[in-house]
């Protein structure tokens, strides 16, 4: 017996399918624009109300861990009142790598769904794991959501303490680190470091594997903005 | 005098002396005290600005030789916990190559039995019990304190402690 298509299915395939027979062309372009306007508002308003703060601290998973932990720090707390908020470091702020981001997210929404960290026992248990993925994040993209307020270009060294100006020189400026090799934890508490070197350690030399291939596609003398030309 | 009149004059007298006591002055008691400034007691006042960190990174010389160093930077949000001793990624013998901070002494690695340790002892562990970093507030009482060697050299007064 030949399988067919039913007709309750056919009768809308035509009608997609077929030029429109009582809606003027007009009405159907204007309208399919205005649509679009609508969709595509209503889209990007979503996806920024899920990257701000109040979103994020909208479940007691992170309202009650991270983001206690982070007040305590300079991105919270300072003498000139800027602050980082929680998409300011988590997620890209180029479009393209955000939607990646949010996409990636979605395994955030199944976690929360199933408890994953829902008590601060599992939370705890679970940091040294959340925290290799952000290591790994920020060490791929060239600790891309730091570079979003610094700059090594406006970086002034002269302001720095000696030790400051000194590991920056040597490890930054010519690319051999990035920041999140050195500055792990300054946002929230460390999990077990054990096992994990500081970056300006010969240990951490293994580990950059992935900021070595994206010196790679950069333009050369751009790595160190401060060398004598 | 009967047994119970005596009996209540007793019970009230720690709420008569002190009434006693404030009704000999006039106003209100001036505290004057090194540690206060010269106001009265139920005056409030502005507290002193919080000084600043000294992070100059220049080591400060010890007043006597068992005294912990003094930290010379900046340690805000420096985390020394059961996770991790953030101190020790540079003071620490295998990262001070590196980080050319001074290595922590190596009886930082003796335990309370006198056993030498790979790393640093427990009892050890959280360096900001005893090594603090310094402000720039001056010292409300003047510190007399002189080293062994001023003391040494200070001239003899010839036995005469009058």
């Amino acid at each position: 017996m030949r399988w067919t298509i039913p007709e309750y299915l056919l009768r809308p395939w035509r009608t997609i399918a077929g030029p429109s027979r009582y809606l003027s062309l007009g009405f159907l372009t204007l309208g399919g624009f205005a649509a679009g306007v609508m969709f595509w508002g209503g889209f990007n308003t979503v996806l920024e109300a899920t990257n701000t703060e109040k979103f994020c601290t909208g479940c007691h998973e992170m309202r009650d861990n991270v983001y206690e932990e982070l007040k305590t720090t300079i991105h919270f707390t300072n003498r000139s009142g800027v602050r980082a908020t929680c998409p300011d470091c988590h997620v890209p702020h180029n479009w393209t790598n955000k939607i990646a981001r949010k996409m990636q997210a979605s395994k955030e929404v199944w976690g929360k769904i199933f408890g994953t960290i829902d008590t601060r026992d599992k939370f705890v248990a679970m940091r040294r794991e959340l925290a290799e993925h952000e290591w790994a994040r920020l060490k791929a993209n060239n600790s891309l959501e730091c570079r979003n307020c610094h700059s090594a270009e406006s970086m002034d060294i002269t302001k720095q303490g000696a030790r400051a100006s000194r590991i920056h020189q040597q490890f930054l400026f010519t690319g051999q680190r990035t920041c999140i090799d050195c500055h792990k934890g300054i946002a929230h508490r460390l999990p077990d470091m054990n096992g994990v070197p500081p970056g300006w350690s010969e240990a951490a030399n293994e580990t950059d594997e992935p900021v070595r291939s994206w010196l790679a596609e950069r333009p050369t003398g751009v790595a160190n903005p401060h060398a004598s030309p | 005098m009967p047994r119970h009149l005596l009996i209540a004059l007793a019970a009230a007298l720690p709420c008569l002396v002190p009434a006693l006591l404030s009704a000999q002055n006039s106003g209100p008691a001036r505290l004057d005290s090194p540690f206060r400034p010269p106001v009265n007691f139920t005056d409030e006042t502005t507290a002193p600005p919080i000084p600043a960190d000294v992070t100059d990174d220049r080591r400060v010389a010890r007043n006597y030789p068992e005294q912990p160093p003094v930290i010379p930077h900046n340690v805000r949000d420096y985390q020394i916990t059961l996770n991790n001793n953030q101190c020790l990624t540079c003071h620490s013998r295998q990262y001070t190559g590196a980080s050319q901070a001074p290595m922590i002494s190596i009886t930082h690695y003796v335990n309370r039995d006198g056993q030498t340790l790979g790393a640093v002892s427990p009892r050890r562990y959280f360096c900001m019990q005893c090594h603090v970093p310094q402000t720039v507030a001056q010292p409300i009482v003047t510190n007399t304190f002189k080293d062994v060697d001023s003391m040494i050299s200070r001239p003899s007064d010839g036995g005469d402690r009058r």
